[in-house]
């Protein structure tokens, strides 16, 4: 179950906490990946950590042109794209009256509109194959809201719609597309929260504790996978149970 | 019949799975042909790759008809 031997995986984020360990468990099943991130010597290291079948790609994601070429190097460099994981994600959290326009154009800008480029992008290959599968990564914060994240609730939930339209959209040609909203994960941007706020959060998770990126990751596999290929516009919660929904 | 007129009609044949006999000059992809919208997509993604040539969206939207895909290619491909 759940092999992923001779598919190729492009992985945006993988320099993030949840990134590095999605593309680990592709990597680990078999899958031929290409990791993607703004630190080139994060994605060196985290290439030498995986060995054979990776490639490296740098991209940042708030330029347009640059998301349009990653969708094409990638298709070079992998052959073809049978698992695009939309993982990057940044935050840049403000009270609503004290949000910039820059903060609002930058989050949205990384968390949704790249999402969509690189996506248009992947699909004709998609399309031509009858195949493939779409990961994008949400978040709770777009599902219940959450203070000070107007603009990463906004790009999180702007994911969940997109998903579910173009799910609708090419599930007639084979092509899958879900989204994973992940709780708290313990990660680099959860480290930013403060003990008592951690405390706080964990009090209301019913597994009483914060996640893993592995636990991420798993969710991802999951849906790369051919045994998920009849479930689609679908968003998954990890979250250890802090809502259900 | 013309090459690209020929080459025209297979790709629609095949892609869309009809009788090559009901692909006429006048035949509308999605009226008479069956198409839905995202074939008709598929289909300008397919003709891209026979003729080698780019159809933007905006000739692309023009292409309702299997005569319209010959006369656009028959002006712009390589």
């Amino acid at each position: 179950m759940f092999d992923l031997s001779g598919k190729s995986a492009l992985v945006t984020g993988a320099t993030g906490g949840i990134g590095g360990a999605i593309a680990k468990a592709l990597h680990h099943q078999g899958a031929t990946v290409a990791i993607s991130g703004t630190n080139a010597a994060k994605l060196e290291k985290l290439a030498g950590e995986l060995g054979d079948r990776v490639f490296v790609l740098p991209c940042d994601l708030r330029d347009r042109p640059a998301v349009a070429a990653l969708a094409e190097d990638a298709e070079k460099a992998l052959g073809q794209i049978d698992i695009l994981v939309n993982n990057a994600g940044i935050t840049k959290d403000n009270l609503f009256m004290r949000m910039k326009d820059e903060e609002w154009d930058d989050v949205l800008s990384v968390n949704l509109t790249s999402v969509f480029t690189l996506t248009r992008g992947v699909l004709r290959g998609m399309m031509r194959r009858r195949g493939g599968r779409i990961v994008n990564i949400a978040s709770i914060s777009g599902v219940l809201g959450n203070p000070g994240q107007g603009n990463y609730a906004a790009s999180k939930a702007g994911l969940v719609g997109m998903t579910k339209s173009l799910a609708r959209e090419v599930a007639a040609r084979g092509i899958t597309a879900n989204c994973i909203a992940p709780g708290f994960i313990a990660t680099p941007m959860t480290d930013a929260l403060t003990e008592k706020q951690t405390e706080a959060i964990a009090a209301a998770i019913p597994a009483q504790c914060f996640g893993k990126p592995e636990d991420v990751a798993a969710a991802v596999v999951f849906f790369a996978s051919d045994e998920a290929s009849y479930i689609t516009g679908e968003t998954m919660h990890v979250n250890g149970g802090m809502i259900m929904v | 019949m013309s090459d690209i007129s020929e080459r025209v009609k297979k790709i629609v044949v095949e892609h869309l799975g009809v009788e090559a006999d009901k692909v006429s000059d006048n035949a509308s992809f999605i009226d008479d042909l069956g198409a839905d919208s995202l074939d008709t997509v598929e289909l300008v993604m397919a003709f891209e790759e026979e003729f080698g040539c780019e159809i933007p969206d905006d000739a692309a939207e023009t292409i309702l008809t299997v005569g319209d895909a010959i006369k656009f290619l028959e002006k712009n491909s390589a």
